[in-house]
């Protein structure tokens, strides 16, 4: 049974001429829908495009300046999260909010049951429970420590501890960003027995393809505004992103891989007592004109990796060539100016410095070129003739009227540091998660950098979470699990299935150069 | 009720933010000033005439501003970088050392040159009290508010065992006080029968200096990406330990001139009461001043002030002078209030 069947015309949520402004910013301006029982609605927009704003609004954590919000024909109250959840509206955020050091039962009773009654209920509760994750397939040990489970699991929980509260209506932020593709098929399967029993789910998205494997109607944001409602059925691809970006995309498209002389070799790497996940015995060749990606869970070592691959942090054996010159024991400010481009996962917390100006930012990693100081003097005028050609150069926008970055949107701060790093004619790109969290517009002009510098003959290393993106641009591609890199494939010779198993530690080879 | 942060902070009201700071903590006081019986208008015209009124009210404000403005560009620096440096006293007692050991004429230079030179021996002497501070924090993660402050306490013993001690001036007539610096490295008076000494004209200029390092050179912009975000500074290749080592002989340094000033200007000769608690007193300067180099001098002038109009004050409207620590604390609380209040607005829903 498909979830469209069971679609019902009585709306469970009607949003009705719903507005409200941050200052200068309209971020949401007179958005009228409604929701059915039993429908699966996926929200699209770019970032900024108010869909955040809106939910926060249903959830009550803001009020709206002006429209009304009716939850089954009555009134929502505006402003109030625990009205919100006793009506029957849970929302699942993109980080979850669990006790790490408690049980799943523990979590799930939080908040709901009075903490000094939890001895009386929780064999209730563990019932309740049990028969929720067997009946919507969400399978969790009740009595597992949240720090022991996976990404998955813990996603689950947090579905299970909105459906304890009986909620009638489900947000979920961008609930596949973490998962597998086996997982993502198992959320979906669950989700589609939640609205076969008449729920209604609400699923914020970046991700065409899976919008429309999931959702029975696309409500398209653009700057506050509805750019759109869309029937699946009756929709394509194309007609979404148009409506999302409100332009055409252009399509991305993959030069051929001209594979150079090797730029980065890792020969038998190893990273112990790394602030994250540990790495054993990575083996990498970077060559010119070549991108290599790496798919993965996170936390499976892909930013000790990048750490190491940004001369961050040092190996504890093994060694680093870097045009065949050993780079192992390297400070960051050797492996810049040996021409290696690093793009942050972390792009507000490493990849700026929030509080200074955009110039400033644009020059972080070579300010002390001759261009821009003289005699230990910062020239002023050099670097903001510097910084107005890049901004026009990399379409950073906002920058006029930005004081500092951090006021910046979350894709123009990425533009800003592919800015700084790309206009350096790189040799390496190390790109980590460049386009998490961007809308598709950005994404892909990130990707066209990328692709652009690939064709300039740059060795480009990137880990992403988004499997779409490694094989629309990688030439090879690596796994990693648990701290371990797979050998290499060719994009060509993979497919999906595949390398979501590898990503649970299935079928996974490794190669021993020493062998 | 919940605070919303506002976009874009004009110029002008981060301007006016120390001012409105200000108004709040004196009309906060006036309530203590009423609960001692006091006109209020009378008390607070008799507290500004004792700071500002007159020429002698004037350079004893000035006179007092001047250590204050050292000490606060010491911790508006240090802050700035995230080196929490509480050590101002201590640092300012070590510059006052350097130069009663070295200008009570073991060196003797002519006095274009004797006053630099005093001001370079104390400049290293702070510099490097704080540089201990510094390195154990860098190299060995000890928090340097408590060793900073600590130290404080080690440096002053010190003195008091110097004093009553090795340094004490036979001709002192038993009172715990080091010889005189020597006439070539005093710093002279600037306006005739009064205490003001050029030791002024050297904090203004580097409060100037400090400003322009921070603002328009290298060093400056390593300091401020380092305060601002380490973690991007540390990637983005600064060498952030060397930053913050520069940091520390800056501050350290700045902190100790204001120990030349007190010893080789306003008194002459170390005691263990020259300070009564500059250090200290300039990390509300500094916070007062938003950290800004150039507010550090406007901010000092008015806790001088405070502190020598209050003693007028209490002399003319009998209540006590304690008034003066009451309203430069309050004015540092509602400074801080009023500076999360520029930055955010309260929202009722």
């Amino acid at each position: 049974m498909t979830p469209r069947e069971n679609a019902t015309a009585l709306p469970v949520l009607e949003i009705r001429s719903v507005s409200k402004r941050f200052g200068n910013l309209q971020a949401n301006k007179d958005l009228t829908f409604s929701l059915a029982g039993g429908e699966v609605l996926a929200l699209l927009g770019e970032n900024g495009a108010g869909k955040t704003t809106l939910m926060n609004i249903l959830f009550g954590h803001y009020v709206a300046d002006s429209g009304d919000i009716f939850f089954e024909g009555k009134p929502l109250p505006q402003g109030s999260p625990s009205a919100s959840l006793g009506l029957g509206i849970g929302m699942v955020h993109q980080h979850f909010t669990l006790g790490e050091n408690l049980t799943v039962l523990e979590n799930v009773l939080l908040g709901t049951e009075s903490l000094f009654a939890l001895s009386q209920k929780s064999a209730e509760a563990r019932e309740k429970l049990t028969a929720l994750s067997a009946r919507f397939g969400l399978q969790v040990n009740p009595d597992r420590l949240i720090s022991d489970l996976s990404v998955g699991e813990r996603q689950r929980v947090e579905i299970l501890k909105a459906l304890y509260r009986d909620v009638r209506v489900l947000i979920l932020d961008e609930p596949t960003a973490v998962l597998t593709p086996q997982e993502s098929v198992q959320l979906f399967s669950a989700l589609r027995n939640m609205v076969s029993e008449g729920m209604s789910i609400i699923f914020i998205s970046h991700k065409l393809a899976e919008t429309f494997e999931i959702a029975n109607r696309v409500v398209v944001l653009r700057r506050g505004e509805i750019a759109g409602v869309f029937d699946t059925q009756a929709t394509s691809e194309q007609e979404l992103a148009h409506a999302m970006v409100g332009r055409a995309l252009p399509k991305v498209d993959r030069p051929p891989a001209a594979a150079g002389g090797v730029v980065m070799a890792l020969q038998g790497v190893s990273v112990r007592q790394a602030e994250e996940t540990n790495l054993y015995d990575i083996n990498l060749t970077l060559r010119a004109g070549e991108v290599v990606g790496i798919a993965g869970v996170s936390g499976n070592g892909q930013r000790t990796l990048t750490s190491l691959l940004g001369g961050d942090i040092t190996a504890s054996a093994g060694e680093l060539i870097f045009d065949g010159t050993p780079v192992t024991n390297a400070s960051p400010r050797r492996f810049i100016d040996a021409g290696v481009a690093r793009i942050p996962e972390d792009r507000n917390d490493v990849g700026i410095v929030g509080e200074m100006s955009i110039p400033e930012n644009l020059i972080i990693e070579n300010y002390r070129d001759s261009a821009f100081q003289r005699a230990g003097w910062m020239q002023g005028q050099n670097i903001e003739e510097y910084s107005q050609e890049l901004c026009g150069v990399f379409d950073i926008r906002g920058a006029d009227e930005a004081q500092q970055a951090k006021e910046l949107s979350g894709g123009n701060i990425q533009k800003l540091i592919l800015a700084r790093v790309l206009s350096k004619q790189p040799r390496l790109i190390i790109a980590s998660q460049p386009t998490r969290g961007l809308d598709v517009g950005a994404q892909s002009q990130v990707h066209q950098r990328l692709l652009d510098a690939k064709r300039a003959g740059a060795a480009v290393f990137l880990v992403s979470e988004d499997l779409e993106e490694l094989f629309t641009l990688c030439d090879r591609l690596h796994v990693m699990f648990e701290g371990r890199l797979s050998l290499s494939m060719p994009i060509e010779e993979v497919d999906i299935e595949h390398i979501g198993l590898m990503m649970t530690g299935k079928n996974f080879e490794t190669h021993n150069y020493a062998a | 009720m919940r605070l919303e942060r506002r976009q874009g902070v004009s110029l002008g009201m981060r301007l006016a933010l120390p001012a409105i700071a200000i108004g709040v903590a004196l009309a906060i006081c006036s309530l203590f000033l009423l609960w001692a019986g006091a006109n209020v208008g009378q008390a607070y015209f008799s507290l500004a005439k004792g700071a500002f009124g007159s020429r002698f009210a004037l350079t004893e404000t000035l006179t007092r501003a001047t250590p204050l403005i050292f000490t606060g560009l010491a911790a508006a620096v240090a802050f700035r970088a995230k080196l929490w440096n509480i050590g101002g006293e201590g640092q300012l007692y070590v510059g006052a050392m350097a130069i009663t050991f070295f200008g009570t004429g073991l060196i003797t230079l002519p006095p274009a040159l004797m006053v630099p030179f005093l001001f370079l021996v104390a400049v290293l002497g702070g510099g490097l009290l704080l540089l201990v501070s510094t390195v154990l924090k860098t190299w060995l993660r000890v928090d340097e508010v408590v060793t900073t402050l600590l130290l404080n306490f080690v440096v002053l013993l010190l003195v008091d065992y110097l004093l009553f001690g090795p340094w004490k001036d036979p001709m002192a007539l038993g009172w715990p006080q080091a010889a005189r610096i020597v006439e070539e490295g005093r710093l002279s008076s600037i306006v005739p029968r009064s205490r003001l000494h050029t030791g002024l004209l050297f904090a203004l200029g580097s409060a100037v200096v400090v400003w322009l390092l921070m603002r328009f050179t290298r060093w400056g912009f390593e300091i401020r990406a380092v305060g601002h975000n380490m973690k991007a500074a540390q990637f983005s290749g600064i060498p952030v330990k060397w930053a913050v080592i520069r940091t520390a002989i800056l501050s350290g340094g700045l902190a100790a001139c204001a120990g030349v000033t007190e010893v080789a200007g306003t008194k002459g000769y170390l005691t263990v009461d020259i300070s009564p608690g500059f250090g200290y007193t300039g990390i509300a300067v500094a916070m007062l001043a938003g950290l800004n180099p150039l507010g550090v001098i406007a901010a000092a002038v008015f806790f001088a002030g405070i502190y020598n109009g209050a003693d007028s004050m209490s002399r003319a409207m009998n209540v006590s002078n304690y008034i003066a620590d009451v309203i430069t604390a309050t004015a540092l609380l509602s400074m801080l209030v009023c500076s999360l209040l520029v930055h955010y607005r309260l929202r009722r829903d």
